[in-house]
């Protein structure tokens, strides 16, 4: 038995706090506490994960405030989605930030970068082990946070200050819906526990709107936070962090928070099938055209940053098409060779310092190490049998084809073979050919290449516990009562063929005759025009919501000069003359009684005072007077 | 045996020249022995009358004792004061001194 599962939580954020208060004398040696204090978080997580294996779930609760004689709870919940989800976060945590020492070596603000890092990981630990949905709110608050701090980590380029607004600005769109979401959960059902929500709790409300409603306004939350069609726009952006920071929060964990909380709250998506239709249809478009994008771009991060908004499309339109488990286990596979893909990126941008593929080529003789894990990411993420991602993203085919959404499954398939090909694509610019750079690349130091061999092992190995071979003992772990599982042949048979068209498409395109895509993007302008502009979405929203709400923050700014502003200087200026007014009183009347009175006593004591002469005799003589007197009236009476 | 009328008469002159001196005299030397001539008038009274009126010669006697006394300490005081008046104003003329004026 576990006896502290909260330590998971608490020692990232021990590291947070030591090395904010001490990070100026640590210096370079905060990397290390970060390290340790990781990599003990993976070590309890473990251990809390290999109990819950055992069919252990671990909760512990405290009441934070009660309403209406219903408490609202801070608690701990280990069950086996949450273990998977605390096994990917503090082990791929753990590789990224050792990995970061390498590529954050003589940053500036090394210190604080991992300051950072750590109050990520505590953050999204906390997020993964949330008990209620007030409490995972929070926690999705402080992982935006996080991610705002980071893709503005380097602050002093334009590009990066406004890359991290625009992120923070477009999560909290989703986050007012997520709000909204509890609100009206809460309103309809009196609970917020996810341990509550089951079918029993849902079958009285069966076909509430409220309850629709609320799963909508939820999953806008995860639409933000998931980089979803529409809000996707922030993802690519948000490119301009430091790239361990893209492989660890944008792309293997907090983006995966959306995913999280659809799975989180399954039953309630499960139970209502038009919200489940809705993350469906977006999961489905949001992986078709970020796929779309990721076809002409030129930026080996923004390839990658498509490619993450695509395949977390993926796992939405599983968990929409009724695949818990699918969706899940993507979402494991996917955060190892995604944060492969990005920690080579990285690697391949430190080693050659660009990041234009059209600057790279023939990396593969200079890079090996990186080269190879590469390869193998690659191979994963467009569906290659045996490797992980074969494995999930079959399950998401048959999981849509299963559910009879044909659209979907075909939409999904064309998707699958556009992963392919862009994804070659990237390792054939990249790594093949003759090299285009004027640089002198040079393979990156060994703290940074053993993260990535760690991970390529995982690629290859984590798709395992999903696949037929180990009898779906994933998906048995996730799901107890698991709907027998088969393997569909036509699915298997469309996957294989999808990705192995994409690879071949690639070959030709980019490594056998290099003029064929200039030929193609002439022919097909149209298509190649919108892939290039990405739709041009930031642009219509630039010309329509960021305008209008920039003219009505000019208007309540004009409403707040001419009214506001005038009022409290129209009360200022009263305010004065009403003083002078007041002060003109103090000096004449009050000071004047004042002032009265001291010259009456002076001028009365002026002729008083000329009785003290100071001469000793005078007052002798009075004195003797005044005996004389009394020595007189006693003698006469 | 002279009357007790006359050594009252003399006693009397005697205070009223202490007092014309404490009330005249600039010096304050001059001030201090004005008042010891006063002190001593009193005790040549106290003196005269516990010899005449023969009730108990000693009670007066030992009046008179104590008044010396006490005269000499507060003449030491005085003499003190006089000195530290005279370091501070360099004078000790009473006219001269009028710091407690207004």
């Amino acid at each position: 038995m576990v006896t502290h599962p909260i330590l998971i939580l608490l020692l990232p954020f021990t590291a947070f706090a030591v090395i904010v208060f001490f990070g100026k004398w640590l210096k370079e040696k905060s990397a290390w506490v970060a390290i340790l204090a990781s990599l003990a978080s993976c070590a309890v997580a473990l251990q809390a994960a290999f109990h819950v294996t055992q069919g252990e779930t671990l909760s512990q609760s405290l009441t934070w405030m009660v309403i209406n004689q219903i408490p609202i709870e801070f608690g701990i919940v280990i069950d086996p989605l949450a273990a998977m989800m605390l096994f990917v976060v503090t082990f791929i945590g753990s590789l990224i930030i050792i990995y970061s020492v390498g590529y954050m070596h003589g940053d500036a603000r090394y210190p604080r970068f991992f300051a950072y890092l750590s109050l990520f990981m505590f953050s999204m630990l906390g997020l993964v082990l949330s008990a209620t949905l007030v409490q995972i709110y929070i926690f999705w608050e402080l992982v935006g946070l996080c991610s705002y701090f980071l893709i503005g980590f380097w602050f002093e380029k334009k590009e990066a200050a406004e890359a991290g607004r625009k992120a923070f600005i477009t999560n909290r769109i989703g986050d007012i819906g997520f709000f909204l979401g509890i609100v009206t959960f809460f309103y309809a059902t009196g609970t917020l526990r996810f341990s509550d929500i089951n079918s029993e709790l849902l079958h009285a409300h069966t076909g509430s709107f409220m309850l629709t409603l609320s799963a909508l306004l939820l999953f806008c939350g995860a639409v933000g936070k998931s980089a979803q069609f529409p809000l996707h726009v922030w993802l690519p952006d948000a490119m301009e962090g430091p790239t361990p920071v893209s492989a660890l929060i944008h792309a293997a964990t907090m983006v995966a928070a959306g995913v999280y909380l659809v799975a989180r709250l399954f039953p309630l998506f499960h139970g209502f099938p038009e919200a489940s239709q809705v993350v469906a249809i977006i999961g489905t478009l949001t992986a078709f055209m970020a796929a779309f994008f990721a076809l002409t771009q030129m930026d080996i991060k923004k390839v990658l940053a498509y490619s993450t908004i695509s395949q977390l499309g993926y796992m939405m339109a599983a968990l929409g098409t009724g695949g818990m488990t699918a969706g899940t286990f993507h979402l494991m596979t996917h955060a190892f060779f995604k944060a492969l893909l990005f920690l080579g990126a990285g690697s391949v941008i430190h080693g050659s310092g660009v990041q234009d593929m059209r600057e790279m080529g023939g990396l593969r003789s200079s890079m090996p190490v990186t080269f190879w894990t590469f390869a193998i990411a690659t191979l994963a993420i467009a569906g290659v049998p045996p490797l992980a991602g074969f494995w999930s993203k079959d399950e998401i085919l048959v999981s849509a084809f299963d559910s009879n959404h044909r659209v979907m499954f075909w939409i999904l398939a064309v998707t699958a073979g556009m992963t392919s090909f862009y994804m070659f694509r990237l390792l054939f610019l990249t790594f093949f050919g003759k090299t285009r750079g004027h640089g002198h690349p040079h393979e990156s130091p060994f703290v940074m290449t053993i993260p990535l061999i760690i991970l390529a092992l995982g690629s290859i190995v984590m798709g395992l516990p999903g696949s037929p071979l180990m009898n779906h003992w994933f998906q048995n772990f996730l799901a107890h009562h698991h709907e027998a599982l088969h393997m569909n042949f036509f699915v298997v048979t469309i996957s294989i063929a999808t990705s192995a068209l994409g690879l071949l498409t690639a070959y030709i395109f980019y490594v056998v005759n290099p003029n064929i895509p200039k030929r193609f993007a002439q022919k097909y302008w149209f298509l190649y025009a919108i892939s290039k502009n990405k739709l041009w979405i930031d642009e219509i929203y630039q010309a329509t919501f960021i305008r209008w709400f920039k003219s009505l923050a000019n208007l309540s700014f004009k409403f707040d000069e001419t009214v506001i502003d005038r009022a409290v200087n129209e009360a200022g200026f009263k305010t004065v003359l009403v003083s002078r007014i007041k002060n003109w009183i103090d000096q004449n009347i009050v000071d004047g009684l004042v002032n009265f009175t001291g010259w009456i006593t002076r001028t009365a004591s002026s002729v008083l005072r000329l009785v003290q002469t100071g001469y000793i005799h005078h007052y002798l003589f009075f004195l003797l007077l005044g005996i004389l007197m009394i020595v007189y009236s006693t003698l006469t009476s | 045996m002279l009357p007790l009328s006359h050594i009252l008469i003399f006693t009397t002159l005697l205070f009223l020249i202490g007092l014309y001196g404490v009330l005249t005299r600039r010096n304050v030397v001059g001030i201090l022995i004005s008042i010891e001539i006063m002190l001593n008038a009193a005790n040549i009274n106290f003196v005269a009358f516990s010899a005449s009126l023969d009730v108990s010669p000693q009670i007066g006697q030992v009046f008179v004792i104590f008044i010396i006394v006490l005269a000499a300490a507060t003449a030491s005081v005085a003499l003190a004061i006089v000195l530290s008046i005279y370091r501070n104003q360099k004078t000790i003329y009473t006219d001269e001194i009028d710091l407690l004026k207004w």
